[in-house]
């Protein structure tokens, strides 16, 4: 079935069982006189990202006392005011653990991505909501999903396909332009096209290593199958890679290839290493998705525990967190505040990225929704209610912005449940036990 | 083709005291009533330890059949064995996920995903290029085509069945092999190009999940009426894999194919010939790679400002410098695996000599720690105690933690989510040393539970700063790094390392990692390690001898028939296909 997609039709289909829509890619060129929508009139493309920042933030210099419209910009919030009204601030979120203990800098973000409380530290109990929404719309895109962190470590990602296959960050800049923009990158605005014989033969080849997966499916215990489903689902993605290299792609205007990066930064978890290896990273994804290389993404600032370093400050944010006092004066733990600040400004910085990208008459991150969420709210005592989130984007108008929300002690997952449904999930409910909900966060929806 | 040699010497000293075996040590919680110590010390004398051999091997449950993930390392040795060391792509595997201390664990267990899935076609097709390049293909590929601009089926079939049994690790099955050469002809029709069609069929070898995932079967055992064991080709990847971090080589497939390596004698001459070759050296830098978890170097960092003279270099040449000294003194001197801990002879590297404060070498060089320095033992290299540090300070926790877990396998519990640090908030607590911070946490009966458990140990380490160098004093206070393992009290770090050194779990830990890592998961069976680690004992703890007990144990071999299948987790994707296929 597969076989037969193409990126200048819109096929309705069956896939894995579901019904899927294959959205056209972001062409220009079909866009009505207004820019606002594709000229045969459907929506544009919305597509969906994800960002993380560790240790949450201190509630009395973060969130906002006015809740609505035009909340007021708070001290760990400062560096929001250029984006304000680009995102929404989501506070008083729980993250319920019911029966299971508060696994320390792992139960508050698992909630937040799968909606299912960890049993211990290893279990990753479902796929992660981008991955549920990569599995809707991400299937006629040169990439599925993509996926970064600024730590340099690439085992610091907050997306699973399930518990034992992470989406593994991309890490280095030189290797994620390499990816993105290398030689087997399609510049849709190049001026000819010739199909890659190597290309074809390539492709071809391919069919004889499905057949393998299926012999080899009938050697192996029934709890691995699974695993060579996958392979299997893999091969197909590289099917459809070689097939979208063989076809001519539409021109896409927003569409600049980035000059190519040469040297990696070097590694080190000291906040200005880390702004600038996100602010790189950021830069590429941004140009992957208006290239139409994805329309599904994720990025980490920091780790769940964050390492993150301050210059001749011996201790890393999370253990400045514990072991900071809190300051009489302030009231606050300064330079645990200090970091909290730093990853706003990356937040800032990565919102911002989306806005510098023209399309139809406005610009990416109309057309873009972006979830952002955090392990706890109030990182000294580990605490999983008081949780801050964002959103970010307007997700081709279904999302009102620049508001703040009191969760009122309700579940964070109300949120993701939110965010999977304008995604165009038809799902019912998201969520197990407390964390179960079917009530959408409907104060941002337009 | 040329076949690279395994053959090579190996110095082996044999010799027979030994220490009574050990039970399993753990940590119960953090009770407050610190390490719970089960341990049970036979203290059987050498002379009077019981007498084991591969004879009587107690009964135990079989493990799994195993669908393993190869790693980077191991596609990157056999690669390497198979076509050359040149043939050595970039390449970034994604990483497992820790199991049970090892992330061999993780490979049986890992999927595969779409982002994988295009890596690994990458990293074949460049492999493919580089083997049939113009300087390769002459002495890779043993036939010439009649016209190199058009396909040769002949040379092509004997370059794809030969190359195919090593990567596929058994001979190719016939039908395939022609699959593949219509294959490559067609490419090579298309292409107008010989060399470039093979290297297409090439390419999709390399992603065959037959070569990326070692996928174990078995037949039934005709000694065990009733049981399985692997089969010929399998055990020969489990062992090879194991010893060798890479595929079995042309002698271990050609003992397959007879039958040999499943008699006694066969496999024995097998594992002899295995623990002889230069490849071992590989494949237990692998396994202690993978047991010190030393993946955290990969993105190790200290704040330059608090350690200038800690750079990228060092990182390197650190966990250089404790995976050469394991070898020298596991493999190429045969020594006691405990003296480890306690041995002062180490290599040195010039970016070392700097951090270690010694004159410079131009070169690794052997070197030995004088009787009176306060390094002796591992515990003391650079590695672990930077790694088991904060990028600014050093860390008597997360070193005490590391000891536990890392070397004699005994989790350390988490802190509670409410723990309650207002005791080294406080404002007006003086602290001058690290010493005097830890032992504030130890005030609070909450904390106190599991600091007991690591800190006695990791606050000897104190002589030692985060970046591994040698002080006296912190912030001019003097330093006391006296310090208690488990009853043992010592005055520093060679005092430490001596305590480590005839802790009992030490040893069975080793044995526990290695049997998991030989086949893919932890044993079912306490009475088989515990007969591992009698023997290991009776041999005086050395490393080799402790590999042959284990692949020669028929627990090694012996597998299990599959368990039912799990019920597959439940997903929001699942749910949606459900709600739009009504």
């Amino acid at each position: 079935m597969i076989n037969g997609l193409n990126r200048r039709r819109v096929l309705r289909g069956m896939l894995n069982g579901s019904a899927v829509t294959v959205g056209l890619p972001l062409l220009n060129v079909f866009l009505n006189g207004n820019g606002t929508a594709l000229a045969d009139g459907r929506a544009m493309p919305v597509r969906f990202g994800t960002w993380f920042w560790g240790l949450g933030m201190t509630k009395s210099i973060f969130v906002p006392k006015k809740v609505g419209a035009n909340w007021e910009i708070t001290e760990e919030m400062e560096s929001l005011k250029g984006i304000q009204k680009h995102i929404n601030v989501l506070t008083n979120f729980t993250a319920f653990r019911d029966t299971y203990e508060n696994l320390c800098h792992y139960t508050g973000w698992i909630i937040g991505r799968t909606g299912i409380a960890p049993s211990n530290q290893t279990d990753k109990p479902g796929e992660t909501l981008d991955v549920t929404v990569a599995n809707q719309i991400g299937r006629t895109t040169r990439f599925k999903t993509l996926t970064a962190t600024a730590t340099g470590d690439v085992r610091s990602t907050f997306s699973y396909e399930n518990a034992n296959s992470p989406n593994s960050p991309e890490f280095s800049p030189v290797a994620f332009y390499t990816r993105l923009f290398g030689p087997d990158f399609q510049d849709p605005n190049a001026p000819s096209f010739t199909p890659n014989p190597k290309i074809m033969v390539r492709k071809s080849a391919l069919s004889g290593v499905m057949d393998e997966v299926k012999e080899l499916n009938a050697k192996i215990g029934a709890d691995d199958r699974a695993r060579l489903d996958q392979y299997f689902t893999g091969l197909r993605h590289l099917e459809r890679q070689f097939e979208q290299q063989l076809t001519k792609p539409e021109p896409i205007a927003s569409c600049v290839a980035p000059k190519a990066l040469k040297e990696d930064p070097r590694l080190g978890g000291e906040a200005a290493q880390i702004a600038e290896r996100h602010k790189l990273m950021t830069d590429l994804m941004v140009m992957a998705v208006a290239c139409d290389q994805t329309r599904v993404f994720n990025m980490s600032y920091s780790n769940s525990s964050s390492n993150t370093t301050k210059a001749g400050y011996e201790k890393p944010h999370h253990t400045c967190t514990h072991e900071e006092r809190v300051d009489d004066a302030l009231g606050y733990q300064p330079t645990a505040s200090w970091f909290t600040r730093r990853s706003m400004e990356s937040w800032a910085y990565f919102v911002d990225a989306f806005t510098k990208v023209k399309e139809g008459d406005g610009t990416l991150l109309d057309n873009v929704l972006i979830y952002a969420n955090s392990d706890h709210g109030y990182a000294r005592v580990h605490s999983l209610d008081g949780m801050a989130m964002f959103t970010a984007g307007r997700a081709g108008g279904k999302i009102k912005t620049g508001l703040h929300i009191d969760g009122a002690g309700t579940a964070g997952t109300r949120l993701g449940l939110t965010c999977m449904r304008t995604m165009g999930l038809d799902l019912p409910s998201w969520g197990t036990k407390s964390n179960n909900t079917s009530k959408d966060v409907s104060e941002i929806l337009a | 083709m040329r076949l690279f040699t395994t053959s090579g010497n190996l110095k082996r000293v044999l010799q027979g005291s030994a220490m009574g075996f050990v039970a399993a040590f753990t940590l119960a919680s953090c009770s407050g009533q610190g390490a719970k110590s089960e341990a049970r010390v036979a203290n059987a004398p050498a002379a009077k330890a019981a007498k084991v051999s591969l004879s009587n091997e107690p009964d135990a449950e079989a493990g799994p059949r195993r669908l393993r993930l190869m790693t980077q390392e191991q596609y990157l040795n056999t690669l390497s064995y198979v076509f050359g060391p040149d043939i050595k792509p970039e390449t970034h595997f994604a990483p497992v996920q820790r199991t049970d201390g090892l992330l061999a664990n993780g490979t049986a267990k890992a999927g595969v995903t779409d982002s994988q899935l295009e890596l690994f076609q990458k990293t074949a097709a460049l492999v493919a290029g580089m083997v049939v390049k113009p300087e390769r293909r002459d002495f890779l590929i043993m036939c010439k085509p009649a016209d190199e601009k058009a396909a040769d089926k002949a040379c092509a079939g004997k370059f794809l069945a030969d190359i195919g049994r090593l990567l596929y690790r058994q001979p190719m099955k016939p039908a395939k092999v022609n699959e593949l050469v219509e294959q490559a002809s067609a490419s090579a029709d298309k292409l107008k190009d010989f060399y470039a069609g093979l290297a297409v069929a090439l390419e999709a070898m390399l992603v065959s999940p037959n070569v990326l995932y070692i996928a174990e079967t078995s037949e039934p055992d005709p000694k065990h009426p009733g049981h399985q064991r692997l089969d010929a080709y399998s055990l020969a990847s489990r062992l090879s894999f194991f010893l060798w971090n890479a595929a079995p080589d042309d002698a271990m497939l050609k003992a397959a194919e007879s039958g040999e390596i499943l008699t006694d004698k066969g496999k024995a001459k097998i594992v002899n010939m295995m623990l002889a070759s230069p490849r071992l050296e590989t494949g237990m830098r692998a396994f202690f790679d993978d047991m010190f978890a030393f993946d955290d170097f990969n993105n190790l960092a200290k704040d330059p400002m608090v350690y200038p003279s800690f750079t990228g270099v060092t990182t390197g040449d650190a966990r250089e410098q404790t995976l050469r000294t394991v070898i020298d003194q596991l493999i190429t001197k045969n020594r006691d695996y405990r003296d480890l801990y306690t041995s002062r002879e180490t290599f040195m590297s010039p970016a070392l000599a700097a951090l270690y404060r010694l004159p410079s070498t131009r070169t690794w060089t052997p070197y030995e720690f004088p009787a009176d320095s306060p390094r002796a033992g591992l515990l003391t290299q650079i590695s672990f105690l930077a790694v088991h540090s904060h990028p600014g300070r050093s860390s008597p926790t997360l070193r005490g933690k590391a000891l536990r877990e890392v070397l004699l396998c005994q989790p350390v519990p988490r802190p509670p989510a409410n723990v309650d640090f207002s005791i080294v908030n406080n404002p007006n607590s003086s602290y001058k040393t690290q010493r005097d911070r830890v032992l504030a946490h130890r005030s609070n009966p909450v904390c106190a539970g599991c600091h007991k458990i690591t800190d006695p140990m990791g606050l000897a380490l104190e002589n030692f700063d985060g970046a591994g160098r040698f002080r006296d004093n912190e912030k001019g206070n003097p330093i006391d790094a006296s310090g208690s393992l488990d009853g043992k009290d010592f005055k520093d770090a060679v005092g430490l390392g001596q305590a480590l050194h005839d802790h009992p779990a030490l040893t069975s830990c080793l044995v526990k990692r290695v049997f998991a890592y030989g086949t893919g998961g932890v044993s079912k069976s306490d009475e088989t390690l515990k007969w591992v680690n009698t023997r290991f004992s009776e041999q005086g703890y050395r490393l080799p001898d402790l590999l042959r007990t284990i692949t020669l144990s028929r627990a090694f071999a012996d597998v299990s028939e599959d368990a039912p299948a799990q019920a597959p987790v439940k997903s929001a994707s699942a749910d949606t296909a459900a709600a739009t296929s009504k």
